[in-house]
């Protein structure tokens, strides 16, 4: 569900940390460097990297193209490539009976048959083209804030790998403890009492 | 701070007994709720409710879909020693109204839907910023109201008075 969708998931984050100024440029240059990569017509079976809001098959920083307001809006993009067990099976197999019939022999080491199945994931991986997934997030770069369009774990563990890796900037999930401790502006003796909270017994 | 995935875990509990103190809140103060810049909301239950109760080892979850009468079963199972794990919200400030799932333990938002805005769809910075709002509406709201309930959970007015008074209401389900 992106941002712009009727009906939209959401997971806060705080931000900790500053970038080096002027922020536009910093923030432009990481969204560059670890923009997502094509992988159709490649090995590889995963790709995760930014791409644009609003072009997210074409990916373009230039311009601050990713400002909106007070807001960055851009997108995480995983593409995955995924082959059904089946096509792998039928594959190898065929590939199997090609080797006996051209060595002459009865049976495949176990090494040979390791060697297939690597061929046979390595040909249909440059075959197949990587199903992409997009999930939008908008950061509020003076108020620490970022909202992550998606509730999804795997595409939220990918995207606080990415972000820390892209900007060096620390990305805190908001839940019950984090927000308390950080967005509720407790004492210190609030938060020591948070601390030591147990669950409250509603039935006497 | 605490390790991150230890402290989700440990204190996902406070996440329930938000959601069920929200409950209380509805049922015994909604029309006097205000949004995070003080002006007047009213906050209503949708049409489900997730509940947990743990009976020694066992988990049993309850879920309840459906209008305002069969939320009595929801009471039934509080009054049993169940807490709130996922609620679904209406907000109605003015005219409008937003419509959101709120859960517990990660306090995620999903299923929200702002209400439709009648600006140059054609502008797309405006309608990206237009969407931003109506968010932040929600968002804010449940991080006031969250802010609301943990304040009152780490002082000595949590035992002292909203305790017995969620009782009360337990009592009276």
């Amino acid at each position: 569900m992106g941002f712009l969708s009727s009906s939209v998931s959401v997971v806060c984050y705080q931000v900790q940390g500053k970038l080096a100024r002027p922020i536009n440029e910093t923030v432009e240059q990481g969204l560059k460097q670890f923009t997502i990569r094509n992988i159709d017509n490649e090995p590889s079976d995963k790709a995760v990297g930014w791409t644009s809001f609003e072009a997210p098959f074409s990916p373009d920083f230039s311009g601050a193209s990713f400002s909106y307001g007070t807001y960055f809006l851009f997108s995480l993009r995983v593409d995955k490539k995924s082959i059904p067990a089946k096509v792998v099976a039928k594959c190898c197999a065929l590939e199997a009976e090609k080797r006996l019939k051209q060595t002459q022999q009865k049976v495949l080491a176990k090494n040979e048959k390791k060697q297939i199945k690597e061929k046979v994931l390595h040909d249909l991986a440059l075959r197949i083209p990587a199903t992409p997934g997009v999930f939008d997030l908008v950061w509020q770069y003076e108020d620490g804030r970022l909202w992550f369009f998606s509730t999804q774990k795997g595409a939220n563990e990918e995207l606080e790998t990415l972000f820390v890796k892209t900007f060096s900037l620390r990305l805190v999930r908001l839940f019950p403890y984090t927000l308390a401790d950080l967005s509720c502006d407790l004492s210190a003796p609030q938060k020591d009492a948070l601390l030591k909270l147990s669950p409250t017994k509603f039935l006497e | 701070m605490l390790d991150v995935s230890v402290a989700y875990n440990r204190y996902k509990f406070l996440g329930h007994e938000f959601l069920t103190w929200l409950w209380f809140v509805i049922e015994t103060r909604s029309d006097r709720l205000k949004d995070a810049d003080g002006a007047p909301v009213t906050l209503v239950l949708g049409d489900r409710i997730v509940l947990e109760n743990h009976h020694k080892e066992a988990l049993e979850t309850v879920t309840i879909k459906g209008s305002e009468a069969e939320l009595e079963e929801g009471r039934l199972s509080v009054k049993k020693g169940a807490v709130v794990t996922e609620l679904n919200l209406r907000l109605h400030q003015d005219d409008r109204t937003w419509r959101f799932d709120i859960k517990g333990e990660s306090l995620s938002v999903a299923g929200l839907k702002a209400p439709e805005s009648d600006g140059d769809k054609s502008d797309i910075e405006a309608v990206v910023l237009d969407k931003m709002d109506q968010y932040e509406k929600v968002l804010a709201f449940v991080r006031h109201l969250y802010r609301e309930f943990i304040t009152l959970r780490t002082s000595g007015e949590w035992d002292k008075k909203t305790l017995h008074s969620i009782r009360k209401w337990i009592a009276s389900a």
